[in-house]
């Protein structure tokens, strides 16, 4: 059955390829860029996978932005990356809004790195900044954050709010960001009950895809809590969203949100009394302080860590549910600014 | 002469008919879709092709095409022996990966290097697809079902050895093996405004490899025979058992090559950051290009170029999605568009065959008759 069908796709693969290569040869020389930039078309923004919409990481840049646009009377572009993407794509990306003549261009998330570094210096006029990375070049801004200190308060709230002494991370994937999320998690809770068991898994082992994968999440959490797990942490960009669903179908368990203040998201509002706490990620606070910065004339560059004490990290109070032990975590979070407690980032 | 040139133009109308229909199938359902959206269709087109015809775009391309390619042409090798090997995607990383570690920890001249690490790679991955082989004759494990949990199990294996102090070290907020030393960069040609990887050579010398050993040795031979009829092959004396181990191992170690652009060309480690998933699309390019070398090398490109200007099609306002879906709707209907038209040729060859058979019938009837 196949041999015919083989020696007909090769005639018209000839007639295809003649085709194709007398069209390559007439586009020969001319790019798509100039290698301009730095022209101030406003703000370029490219998301990590789960897009605008996650309610959480990318969701928290977004704010940022928005903010710019109105405060700073900026423009803005935000472009979001798919599932399993090549550095070439994420290059793309980034070298596609530099070249349009967007200035600042932010890439948001750790997978921006490399291509931060490489574009960065293909459009030495324009500013760039990585989110949740540390990325050489002169007119980088590399902006990271304290996840572990933010994430030890959620571990002493779990600990204090569990009533079966079980509670559990969730992790997108076992990268060196999301450990920082599982250690600091760990330790808090430790450090605030001895006897607690603390149950750690993550939904996938590498890829990216586990930031984008609510259903995945949903099933990790059904499963942590026919275990008895009763507070839940889960640090997975979009894909929190799941086991957020999953721990309010349960009543008495709690999910801890994670990025931005979950509670308030509009689309979470179905769930939002099973979310005790967000360990809130300030990126929207240094995306402005960033875009800010390149209005002004003065770039920031170089790295930028925004840690507990710069509030660049914070324990969500929304919903009032951990009222009854806000003085623990204010004591938590004291010893942590005054450098009492050093908390472990993996 | 004049029957023999008739046939030949039956036989290119039908192998002209099946990709037309399949193109203008894909066309017409796309330009619906992006209508629906409430987009104009045609200038998506236009967008696409002017954009994806500029040098650099066209760089891009090719660069990207290459490891769809190599990464199809593993799975049409288990396709023409009746084999689904859907565990490229395992098979590819977990050899880029062992590569990188081997190749991370050598400091070498390059001419030693790089094939030692290229080597490494198709070992691993031979070993890695060779294990759904020995478990499919041994234990009559269907390879389906073994290749999709060898994926899984490589992805945990990397994942287990991926982390700071194992076989991998931390970089801020990454992870990812030891870079390969400078001696182990693959080489690349000089184009503007950005190179074409050199790692382009080997995926066409893969390709005429593949091309002579399937239609002209005996191995490639005993290849297809299994995989148009086992029975057969094995009452003409072919051992299918060895062949589907050998089948497998020669998958594997091919996927073992998809890895290598990246790691010898642009990444220089494996990190958590490496592409996966190119496995999956090997299987759509070797369905679309018929698992035909050339074929395969002309979906590649077309993927490579559907992938670079699905950002542009954002900057227009179009979803970003649209190209995932365009994708799609030409894999299924270049399946769709080859089947009706198998079809329609086997009709008309039955009744063409029918009609002699009637017509020698009603002569030697007459014949009969008047003796």
């Amino acid at each position: 059955m196949k041999g015919p069908f083989v020696r007909r796709v090769s005639t018209i693969a000839a007639g295809v390829t003649t085709a194709a290569l007398a069209f390559t040869l007439t586009a020969c020389g001319e790019s798509s860029t100039e290698s301009g930039g730095g022209k101030g078309k406003g703000v370029g923004l490219a998301f990590d996978v789960g897009g605008r919409d996650d309610h959480s990481f990318n969701e928290s840049a977004a704010r940022g932005l928005d903010k710019a646009m109105k405060e700073l009377k900026v423009d803005g572009y935000m472009m979001t990356a798919k599932n399993g993407e090549t550095e070439a794509e994420r290059e793309q990306r980034l070298t596609s809004l530099a070249d349009k003549g967007y200035n600042p261009v932010i890439g948001v998330g750790f997978n921006y790195k490399s291509s931060i570094e490489k574009v960065a210096k293909d459009y030495p006029k324009t500013s760039f900044a990585v989110v949740d990375s540390i990325a050489a070049g002169s007119n980088v801004e590399s902006i990271t954050f304290g996840e572990q200190e933010g994430s030890y308060l959620a571990g002493v709230a779990a600990a204090l709010k569990s009533k079966t002494h079980k509670v559990g991370f969730i992790g997108a994937t076992d990268n060196a960001l999301i450990q920082k999320f599982r250690a600091g998690f760990e330790q808090g809770a430790k450090d605030t009950d001895t006897k607690i068991d603390v149950r750690s898994d993550v939904l996938t082992t590498n890829g990216d895809k586990g930031f984008n994968d609510p259903a995945s999440a949903k099933e990790k959490a059904k499963g942590m809590l026919d275990q008895g797990i009763d507070v839940i942490y889960t640090a997975a960009g979009l894909s929190g969203n799941g086991s957020i669903e999953a721990i309010s179908e349960k009543k008495g368990t709690w999910a801890i949100g994670v990025d931005s203040d979950q509670y308030q998201q509009p689309g979470l509002a179905k769930y939002k009394d099973s979310i005790l706490t967000s360990v809130v990620k300030n990126v929207d606070v240094a995306v402005f302080d960033f875009i800010k910065s390149v209005q002004d004339g003065k770039p920031f560059t170089g790295e930028h860590k925004y840690m507990l004490k710069d509030n660049g990290v914070s324990l969500s109070t929304s919903g009032g549910f951990i009222d009854d032990i806000k003085a623990k975590i204010e004591e938590a979070k004291k010893n942590i600014v005054d450098g009492k407690v050093t908390v472990k980032t993996s | 002469m004049s029957i023999t040139k008739k046939v030949d133009r039956d036989k290119l109308v039908l192998g002209l008919a099946a990709p037309l229909l399949a193109i203008v199938a894909a066309v017409a359902i796309t330009s619906v879709i992006i209508g629906a959206t409430g987009k104009d269709p045609f200038h998506a087109y236009q967008v696409m092709v002017d954009y994806g015809s500029k040098s650099d775009s066209q760089v891009w391309i090719i660069n990207k095409a290459v490891p769809y390619y190599l990464s199809a042409v593993a799975v049409a090798i288990g396709f023409r022996m009746n084999l689904f090997n859907i565990g490229v995607d395992g098979q590819y990383r977990i050899a880029a990966f062992f590569a990188a570690v081997v190749g991370g920890a050598m400091a070498m001249p390059g001419i030693v290097q790089i094939p030692v690490i290229i080597i490494v790679a198709m070992a691993v991955g031979a070993i890695w697809a060779g294990i759904a082989g020995l478990l499919k004759v041994t234990r009559g494990v269907n390879e389906v079902i073994s290749t999709i949990m060898l994926n899984a199990i490589a992805g945990t294996v990397i994942g287990y050895f991926l982390q700071d102090g194992r076989l991998a070290k931390k970089e801020g907020n990454m992870i990812h093996t030891p870079f390969l030393p400078d001696s182990a960069h693959f080489f690349e040609f000089p184009t503007q405004p950005k190179p074409v990887y050199g790692f382009v050579v080997i995926a066409a010398l893969v390709g005429v490899v593949y091309w002579f050993v399937l239609n002209r040795t005996r191995f490639g031979f005993d290849l297809r025979t299994v995989g148009l009829s086992e029975s057969a092959a094995q009452a003409s004396g072919v051992n299918v058992k060895r062949m589907v181990i050998t089948s497998m191992v020669i998958s594997g170690a091919t996927a073992g090559l998809v890895g290598m652009p990246t790691l010898l060309g642009v990444s220089y480690n494996y990190g958590t950051d490496f592409p996966a998933g190119i496995g999956f699309t090997g299987i759509a390019i070797a369905l679309l290009g018929r698992n035909h070398p050339i074929g395969m090398a002309l979906s590649a490109l077309l993927w490579g170029f559907l992938d670079r200007t699905s950002t542009q099609l954002e900057f227009e306002g179009y979803a970003q999605e649209i190209v995932g879906v365009v994708q799609g709707v030409i894999v299924l209907c270049v399946v769709i568009a080859y089947e009706v038209v198998r079809r329609y040729g086997l009709k008309t060859q039955q009744r063409k065959v029918g009609e002699e058979l009637a017509a020698q019938a009603r002569k030697s009837d007459k014949a009969e008759v008047s003796a």
